[in-house]
């Protein structure tokens, strides 16, 4: 087991007396790629920043090795930061702003040597693919050259955990992808600690050890990735993982729940008998089959062709559910579902219920999902300096 | 698409610029005359620039324009410097009437100004034992050149990326090596630009000067005026074409370098955008 890094204790973060941050409790290992998850304006770049000491806690504690560093300024913290369109220096060039960070340290009251420091420059720029690049003007590069000089600049310091706040929100899709493994191949080459965050899901559940799912400025669900698209806790984190239909189930008792007045087995258990509950059913987990054989049956509403699958709306008395099926049946059908036991999730009822999960407007949220767009936060905007 | 002007269009700009600029361009061309005459043109010249240099008051006239230009330019732009990046790191609640008082005195009346800064430094001059001369003139041209610089810095200010400051501090900066070394050259085309602009003012400044330089220094505008109420000669000329040429250099050359910087901005956007 690694040891644990930094640790936030009961944190709680209030710009001009609006909380964007509620009493956050949470602790990051050595050598871990973990991830703070959440739409815009769930606090997460916040979370970030005040890890960096770019924001002080209203409330609450800062822990780095043990040691409260809540005072500590950004320049004195064995951490570096990737920020939103990599920050980088315009007036210097690839060489200078990777060097930037080495030529201010000092080792014993001295300055690093010029060879020592052109020596580190050179093995970066090695690690992210620019060789001949130092004299170029940062400005001429292309964006995915500019996220990368904005890795090394980060990494030649050599620090003990790397802040990447949304790095890669304004590269193409296909760069992005690329740059998801780039990042991962680095971050398990060189052993430090990445705390990434993004509001996509996608590359969340792609690149982390682990991911905390984050809303309303609190922590919703700390987990692997497959923990948390598996097993959410609630009907935030099941709709903003993936795709979910949620249901209002009562559970009867340990592994048998009823949905539209069905029972239905379950693999899970410990709730009350005849508790409501909030059920997920995800769009891979049904089977279809013929009217006549379906537990439950409905009507093919509208198809979307995605490549591999077809996405499907299906029209169960008037609750539309999303299924992914590789099997065509065409629109106005009536069909048949089955689902296995491992398919039914059972989540405790939460101040979220009932307001996700359901497919009725699809194709809104189905715009929103698929929307990568870099998005700046509401706190960032209000945050203004700490000097 | 923008329409080519008519005939009628081209007319009217040129009524215009002919009414805006015949009368510095016949007072130039009679700088060169050979005689006296301010309506007849005799032969070409250069005797009244001769004369110019050769007269001990508008020598020192001009020597004094030149050291207040240059010390009130490199103060204000300091000043005005350090103000500029104040307004930036408030909170916008006081930036923002903060800036309009800031602009007050762009707007406000020379001789208001004037007026008002000469009762100032009287008032103070008889407490603390100074008399109006160099030292009054000297400040009151740093008063109003910083409201100048501080408008040719804010638009820098606001291009620079909010996050270059917390990289800065990120890599190892304290907050003011951050300034020296990423806010100072992100906005060194407006420090300049707000020095050169403070220069021109205070080169072209009569209103101001003529209330708080005292009885004992003169600077080129005040000379001119002085020269009028003496006796009408083409030096005026002379010396008033060295006053609008200096002026005008000075203005092409702020702006071809905002020209520059536009085109300079424009290739960073598309170069991120590739």
């Amino acid at each position: 087991m690694s040891k644990e890094l930094i640790r936030l204790s009961n944190c709680s973060m209030a710009f001009d007396g609006e909380y964007v941050l509620k009493d956050i409790n949470l602790y990051f290992n050595d050598k871990e790629f973990l991830t703070l998850l959440g739409p815009s304006g769930c606090g997460k770049t916040t979370t970030l920043r005040i890890i960096g000491g770019f924001q002080k806690p209203t409330s609450g504690d800062v822990f780095f090795d043990g040691v409260r560093i809540n005072d500590v300024l950004p320049h004195k913290r064995a951490v570096n930061t990737i920020f939103q369109k990599y920050a980088l220096f315009p007036h210097l060039n690839v060489y200078e702003n990777i060097a930037f960070g080495l030529k201010l340290q000092r080792q014993n009251g001295k300055k690093l040597s010029k060879a020592e420091i052109s020596g580190r420059v050179s093995e970066m720029l090695d690690v992210v693919s620019l060789k001949g690049f130092e004299k170029r003007d940062v400005t001429s590069l292309s964006g995915g050259q500019q996220q990368r000089v904005a890795i090394a600049r980060a990494l030649v310091n050599r620090p003990k955990v790397l802040l990447l706040d949304e790095p890669l929100g304004a590269l193409d899709m296909r760069l992005r992808k690329d740059m998801q493994s780039e990042l991962k191949r680095i971050q398990q080459a060189t052993g430090i600690t990445f705390i990434y965050v993004t509001h996509d899901q996608e590359e969340a559940l792609a690149m982390s050890d682990t991911v905390v799912v984050m809303e309303g400025g609190a922590i919703q669900q700390i987990g692997t990735p497959e923990d948390i698209y598996n097993e959410p806790k609630n009907a935030f984190v099941a709709d903003f993982i993936g795709e979910s239909n949620i249901l209002d189930g009562i559970m009867h008792s340990d592994g048998v729940v009823e949905l539209f007045g069905r029972k239905f087995q379950c693999l899970d258990g410990g709730f009350s008998p005849m508790e409501p509950v909030d059920v997920v059913i995800r769009p891979e987990d049904i089977d279809i089959v013929d009217a006549a054989e379906g537990t439950l049956k409905g009507t093919v509403a509208s198809i979307t062709f995605r490549g591999v699958l077809y996405d499907i709306i299906v029209d169960f008395h008037g609750f539309k559910w999303l299924i992914q099926t590789t099997d065509l049946s065409p629109i106005g059908t009536e069909i048949g579902i089955k689902i296995d036991p491992d398919g039914i999730h059972i989540m405790k009822k939460s101040e979220f219920s009932g307001m996700y999960g359901d497919y009725s407007s699809f194709s809104d949220k189905y715009d929103d999902i698929g929307d990568a767009e870099s998005e700046l936060e509401l706190e960032e905007a209000e945050g203004g300096y700490e000097t | 698409m923008s329409k080519k002007p008519g005939f009628f269009g081209r007319f009217y700009m040129g009524f215009i610029l002919f009414f805006l600029y015949a009368p510095i361009f016949v007072l130039i061309v009679f700088s060169f005359n050979s005689t006296r005459s301010r309506t007849v043109w005799t032969g070409f010249s250069l005797q009244w620039y001769q004369r110019l240099f050769s007269d001990g008051t508008i020598l020192d006239a001009f020597y004094t324009t030149l050291i207040i230009a240059a010390l009130a330019a490199v103060i204000s732009t300091v000043a005005g410097t350090i103000a500029a990046v104040g307004f930036y790191n408030m909170r916008s609640r006081w930036r923002i009437p903060l800036t309009q008082i800031n602009n007050i005195p762009m707007m406000n009346a020379d001789i208001v100004t004037g007026v008002s800064l000469s009762l100032l430094f009287v008032s103070l001059g008889s407490v603390l034992q100074f008399r109006l001369g160099f030292g009054t003139l000297l400040l009151a041209h740093i008063t109003f050149c910083i409201p100048y610089v501080v408008l040719a810095i804010m638009p820098k200010l606001r291009q620079i990326d909010r996050n270059l400051v917390d990289a800065a501090c990120d890599l190892g900066c304290t907050w003011m090596k951050a300034f020296w070394k990423v806010i100072i050259p992100e906005i060194r085309p407006g420090i300049i630009n707000g020095l050169i602009i403070a220069f021109t003012l205070s080169i072209d400044d009569f209103v101001i000067s003529y209330f708080t330089a005292g009885g004992n220094i003169m600077t080129l505008p005040m000379q001119i005026f002085a020269m009028t109420r003496r006796r009408i000669s083409p030096e005026i000329n002379a010396l008033s074409t060295i006053l609008f040429m200096s002026v005008l250099i000075l203005l092409i050359i702020i702006n071809v370098r905002d020209v520059k910087q536009e085109e300079k901005l424009k290739k960073r956007a598309a170069a991120l955008n590739q």
